[in-house]
């Protein structure tokens, strides 16, 4: 049981962490990727257009 | 020829009302029967009509498109919405009776029917199904249409859904009066209602889904992100903490497959996320839209929103623990729900920012228009809520605040000031929009509503924080022996006169609340009718 709880644990602490981080980092790049400002400016329009 | 949808619906709803008469007559359960009848009435009802509408119109095809702009189906949202209102108005006033219960017990009436146990889950189930729910319901699918520029799949489907999802609120709150629970908070209804709920639940994602499918514009705007969050976590956290097994089919009873901390944690997985995910991220996605479309600007940072939006749904998933803080449950599972909680200060103070932002060089909007200064506000309370619940989060604050009104009010300046007023500021722009009005019957009503509500807002969360850190600390009180200091109905003795604000404050909302039905009836019954190409849905025009 102990080890179970210890290896659960570790395993939250090392690569969990680094799940977040990394798909953290991958969000942030997207958004801010130069490439894409012109779509998301675009977007952002979307409720104001009419139709 | 009747459309495979038609016959479909038709089908599957004259079996169901077979089984419910079924069961209807061979149950000695005197709720199941009862909702069993309801069933099968209704769901014969609703073959009745779907067979009226198809003789009508000949079953035509409904054209997607009517001179080159798309066909939105308006039908299914004007009832959501009117639904709303109802709901609203009676969810806020049983939320008024069960706080005037506290002050005035004898106001229980000594009936099981009227007894604070019954109505409590009745007005939480009432105001954050009900009305929170069709809100949601109406919005996402006025939002969705709009900003795909296409019309919602299905002639039925929509219907079924919205129709559907009245049906549950129906069968779950008239079990919580006959007594039919299975106790777990924010998730009462018994395994049948639950059921019907998945049902609908699941026609729902298909529909928002099929929509987003048929779009015509190529990007899927960040608010349709956030309500497609919505829908698909609610639907998770439904089942699994709803995986119950009916003592028999003709018995309102179930059994947990869960048990001990499992449950609870389960149980608290789901009930923090239906913060999350019901009132938060379907609320968020009420915010991208109709924030931006009522001050006619665009939001203020769409990458920042890209961000907020994962951001918030990856780290509110976990955040459910801080619920069971020195419980059975292990600490290190404890610990990461408040770290988690903590962490959750950053996308939602974004989300908070960005709104609040939008309206940046057009503050004055806020002096002109109490709709817009409504959702403003709204923001406002969801910066606060969310600043105060990771601090209530910490185990050191959370062992004076739990148990206590502390959390009844912190609750309350989201629900009452997040998301009720979110949810007006929705409502007032969409009925004039749905009905082809050019504005609101009167702003100064909306004005009106706006201040009394505010004040009752005010006077309910400083009497809770009063009334639940006085309480908190009398629990805690010893006296020099070592003994404790109060009795605990002494503590409830100290609390009556916060008890009371508290109800003034509720009668308030509840008066504003009024008067904006009857703003509303106003502006559908009397309100100036929009010309037939004028100009934008969106426009602030006043009509006074």
């Amino acid at each position: 049981m102990n080890e179970t709880y210890t290896a659960v644990a570790g395993f939250a602490q090392t690569w969990g962490l680094l799940y977040f981080v990394i798909l953290f980092a991958i969000v942030v790049a997207y958004a801010l990727w130069p490439k894409n400002r012109k779509s998301f400016d675009d977007a952002a329009q979307i409720p104001l257009r009419e139709d | 020829m009747v459309s495979l949808e038609e016959g479909g619906f038709a089908f599957f709803l004259v079996l169901l009302a077979f089984a419910c008469l079924i069961i209807a007559g061979k149950t000695f359960d005197q709720v199941m029967a009862f909702h069993a009848m309801i069933g099968a009435v209704l769901a014969g009802a609703c073959v009745f009509v779907i067979f009226k509408n198809y003789f009508n119109d000949g079953g035509m095809p409904i054209p997607q498109e009517i001179g080159g702009k798309p066909n939105y189906n308006m039908g299914p949202i004007k009832f959501g919405s009117v639904a709303a209102m109802f709901w609203g108005i009676a969810g806020f006033t049983v939320g008024l009776i069960i706080a005037l219960q506290l002050a005035y017990p004898a106001l229980n009436f000594d009936l099981p029917w009227t007894n604070f146990g019954r109505l409590r889950p009745l007005h939480t189930s009432a105001v954050i199904f009900a009305f929170g729910g069709n809100v949601l319901l109406a919005t996402s699918m006025y939002v969705v249409q709009r900003t795909c520029r296409a019309r919602m799949p299905g002639k039925i489907l929509p219907w079924f859904v919205i129709i559907g999802y009245n049906v549950f609120i129906l069968i779950a709150g008239t079990g919580y009066l006959l007594g039919a629970t299975q106790g777990k908070e924010y998730a009462e209804p018994e395994w049948y209602a639950d059921l019907w709920l998945t049902v609908v639940w699941v026609a729902y994602l298909l529909l928002f889904l099929g929509t987003i499918w048929r779009r015509k514009e190529p990007h899927i705007y960040v608010a349709n992100w956030f309500y497609l969050a919505f829908i698909v976590t609610i639907a998770m956290l439904h089942i699994t903490n709803n995986l119950t097994i009916p003592v028999s089919i003709y018995s309102t009873q179930s059994v947990i497959v869960w048990s001990g901390v499992q449950d609870a944690m389960v149980q608290w997985w789901y009930g923090h996320n239906a913060v999350g995910f019901f009132l938060t991220a379907g609320f968020l996605a009420i915010m991208y839209y109709f924030i931006p479309k009522r001050a006619e600007r665009p939001v203020y940072s769409y990458r920042l929103s890209i961000v907020h939006f994962w951001a918030l749904i990856f780290i509110y998933i976990w955040a459910g623990p801080h619920h069971l803080h020195y419980t059975a449950l292990p600490q290190w599972a404890s610990t990461l729900g408040a770290t988690f909680s903590i962490i959750l200060w950053m996308p939602s103070w974004g989300g908070m920012i960005n709104g609040l932002m939008t309206l940046s060089g057009a503050w004055d909007k806020l002096r002109t228009d109490p709709v817009l200064r409504m959702m403003v506000v709204s923001v406002a309370f969801y910066g606060m809520s969310t600043f105060e619940g990771p601090l209530m989060s910490l185990r050191a604050v959370n062992s004076l605040s739990h148990y206590t009104d502390w959390t009844i009010g912190h609750v309350h300046s989201g629900a009452l000031g997040w998301v009720g007023y979110i949810s007006f500021g929705a409502l007032y722009c969409l009925i004039p929009w749905l009905w082809n009005k050019k504005g609101l019957y009167s702003l100064k009503l909306v004005n009106w509503h706006f201040w009394l509500s505010t004040l009752g807002i005010v006077l309910y969360i400083t009497a809770m924080w009063v009334s639940g850190i006085m309480q908190g600390l009398m629990w805690r009180a010893y006296d020099q022996l070592g003994f404790l200091e109060y009795s605990f109905v002494e503590t409830v003795e100290a609390m009556h006169p916060f008890y009371v604000i508290r109800a003034l404050g509720g009668a308030l909302f509840v008066v504003g609340a009024l008067i904006m039905a009857y703003n509303l009836w106003m502006t559908v019954r009397h309100g100036e009718a929009e010309e037939a190409e004028a100009a934008p849905t969106g426009s602030l025009a006043a009509a006074e």
